[in-house]
């Protein structure tokens, strides 16, 4: 049972950080209809950023902390201008490709800058443990999971009550009807992968205690962030993180009871048989086809 | 500029529209049959490679050129059809034999594939595809008892009709060309059928198709089986040519390497599947050419320009540290992805398109030609 409790807690914290990633996924599909396959690489930077700030300028932890973000903010914004606007508006397979492109090229360029080896950044969060009982709850665990719930919260609230966040839908629904009412389209759109961008970085700054930080980090957990962003219906923002929540439990489940080699395999079956089953995800909704 | 009078359906769909095809085709033919007495054993085989990639594109063309159904999982069809040789291969099955075997393997597990996929459009099939491939990886990885897993198989040297032809000899290269030139063929003929009419019409619009009577759903297994099977095929050869194959050679980067040869070569028609695989496969000797040459090469331009001799060795240094950085061809296949999507969106063959007309219309070329249509109303949330 003790077992079970610890697994179930270690899956949570790493589904928080797919639900972040998936966040991100979800923000800038939300707003563009844009799936951004970059969104991996773009928390590995902002993990270097902070590593940059941090451990090579001997930065304050939130001072570097909040100076990645702001960074990493600025860099969705360049990328945006770059990449994706002078496509927005073409099929999707080509804003896919193009993402894809951007983030094999930021993995490269980040392997050049800092190297190869795996870095470690010096967290308030890195030493400790708390007891309860005789279950065990590592900190940096515990403030991955807290920071979660804390930026889904502000993001819900954000898209549901604010201008800005009825703007992006409106935009998100049809571009062209949401400029004829006045929205600055294309100022929402940059605006949208600011804040997807800032996301990624929390995930990557709270994820370096756990994984450390190195080139493909993104890659990888990216790609386990699909399955809890399809999980939990592209386009909903809690859905995002309850699909990253099973997804890392399922995950940490499977390491634990089933035999080798399903640790790795099992999101994407879950993936795949929600993909069967019900293909609009658990939090979306239902559209009909139109011509 | 040549007018082409058709008068009926069947000059419609000819195979070769006018007698320059046959010229033209027949030189380009010609030139690839005498390749393997001309050029040097490193770039016979880099053609090798283009073969069996070209092969895998015209078959993903199939899929996401044709019929519209993006895939990011072909690098699994081509481990299947590899392993299915490999692993034949030990019982002592004959060439032939275990060739279409692969491809009916192959075809077989596409349609599997295909039946789940009915019901995904867009993001949703690109990343089923995607968790496919994962799944293949993992279990080529895993189920030791077949595929020898993450040690890898050798694959021994292929033996065809009692003669054993060497993975570096030119008998090999013809084999590969002739598997390639069939799946040309064979495409062009597919495509100009009712079939082929119908994976166009099911790309354009699916509803539109349906209401025509197509049967959307058997054509997208069809097509997924087809193409599947041929990257299958291709698979046989690439495990020959590489005499070992293991799991991390099927990775993701493989399958997005062949989605490149279609974005890269122009994802519209069959000469781009060639392009793109050309393009693809000689990076990596333009990527050693820049390690070696290109340093001596800009020192001595420097030099020339009158840069004294410590600033052309230092310029040189600097530049070959350059050219040795680790991440670079990353870093170069990324800026590629982006500057097609972003500038040459019909790819190399469309750039060859607009060069032709440019002097077919000669003074009254217009840019808006080829200019894509922008679509911001339609959602495809609630497509």
């Amino acid at each position: 049972m003790l077992d079970f409790v610890q697994q179930l807690v270690s899956g949570v914290a790493l589904g928080c950080v797919y639900g972040l990633i998936a966040l991100g996924f979800v923000l800038v599909y939300k707003a563009t209809e844009v799936v951004n396959f970059a969104q991996g690489d773009l928390m590995m930077l902002g993990g270097f950023f902070a590593f940059t700030f941090i451990g090579m300028m001997g930065l304050n932890y939130w001072v570097g902390f909040a100076g990645a973000v702001a960074a990493m903010a600025l860099f969705g914004m360049l990328a945006e201008r770059v990449v994706v606007r002078p496509i927005l508006g073409y099929p999707q397979f080509s804003i896919i490709m193009a993402t894809i492109g951007l983030g094999y090229f930021l993995r490269s360029i980040a392997g050049m800058i800092w190297g190869t080896d795996d870095l470690k950044i010096e967290t308030p969060f890195s030493q400790g443990v708390l007891r309860i009982g005789s279950l065990v709850l590592a900190y940096d665990k515990l403030s991955v999971i807290a920071a979660t719930m804390i930026l889904c919260t502000l993001l819900w609230l954000f898209f549901n009550k604010t201008t800005l966040g009825t703007a992006m839908r409106a935009s998100s629904e049809n571009m062209l009807a949401a400029y004829y009412m006045g929205i600055p389209v294309k100022r929402v759109v940059s605006i949208v992968w600011a804040i997807s961008a800032a996301v990624a970085t929390c995930a990557g700054v709270l994820l370096a205690p756990i994984t450390f930080i190195h080139s493909n980090v993104g890659l990888v957990l990216g790609l386990k962030a699909f399955p809890a962003a399809v999980l939990g219906g592209f386009g909903s923002i809690p859905g995002a993180v309850v699909g990253g929540v099973l997804i890392g439990v399922i995950e940490s489940m499977a390491g634990f009871y089933l035999p080798e080699g399903w640790k790795d395999v099992a999101p994407y079956l879950v993936l795949l048989a929600v993909l069967l089953l019900k293909p609009e995800g658990l939090f979306g909704h239902h559209v009909r086809k139109k011509v | 500029m040549r007018f082409l009078f058709k008068t009926d359906y069947e000059d419609d769909i000819k195979l070769f529209p006018h007698s320059g095809y046959w010229v033209s085709y027949g030189i380009l033919l010609a030139l690839l049959l005498i390749a393997p007495y001309v050029l040097s054993s490193y770039l016979m085989s880099q053609l090798v490679f283009v073969c069996i990639y070209a092969t895998v594109g015209v078959a993903l063309l199939i899929l996401t050129g044709f019929t519209g159904q993006a895939s990011l999982g072909h690098a699994a069809f081509l481990a299947i059809g590899a392993y299915t040789a490999a692993y034949l291969q030990k019982y002592n099955v004959p060439f032939p034999v275990y060739f279409f075997a692969a491809g009916a393997l192959t075809g077989i597990i596409g349609a599997m594939v295909g039946f789940p996929a009915l019901r995904l459009t867009g993001i949703y099939l690109v990343i089923a595809t995607i968790s496919f491939a994962l799944i293949v990886e993992e279990i080529l990885a895993r189920w030791e008892s077949v595929t020898n897993g993450n040690e890898g198989m050798r694959v021994k040297t292929l033996s065809l009709l009692g003669v054993t032809v060497p993975r570096d000899s030119p008998t090999f290269y013809y084999l590969c060309l002739a598997v390639l030139v069939l799946t040309i063929v064979g495409t062009l003929n597919l495509l100009r059928s009712p079939t082929g009419r119908a994976f166009v019409a099911i790309r354009d619009s699916e509803t539109a198709a349906r209401s025509m009577g197509v049967n959307v759903a058997l054509y997208k297994v069809k097509s997924f089986a087809i193409s599947a099977a041929i990257t299958g095929f291709a698979g046989v050869l690439f495990a020959h040519k590489l005499s070992f194959i293991s799991p991390e050679m099927f990775t993701l980067q493989l399958s997005i390497e062949f989605i490149i040869v279609i974005l890269i070569g122009g994802a519209f028609s069959l000469h781009g599947a060639v392009l793109g695989a050309i393009f693809i496969v000689m990076i990596d000797p333009f990527l050693t050419y820049l390690k070696d040459d290109v340093p001596g090469m800009i020192a001595g331009i420097a030099a020339a320009f009158g840069a004294g001799k410590a600033t052309a060795g230092s310029i040189q240094s600097n530049v070959a540290a350059f050219a040795s950085l680790n991440g670079l061809k990353g870093a170069i296949y990324g800026i590629i992805i982006v500057l097609f999507v972003l500038f040459e969106p019909l790819g190399l063959y469309g750039r060859w398109l607009k060069i032709k007309l440019f002097f077919q219309l000669f003074p009254l070329y217009k840019r808006a030609t080829f200019k894509r249509q922008k679509i911001y109303v339609k959602s495809e949330r609630n497509r």
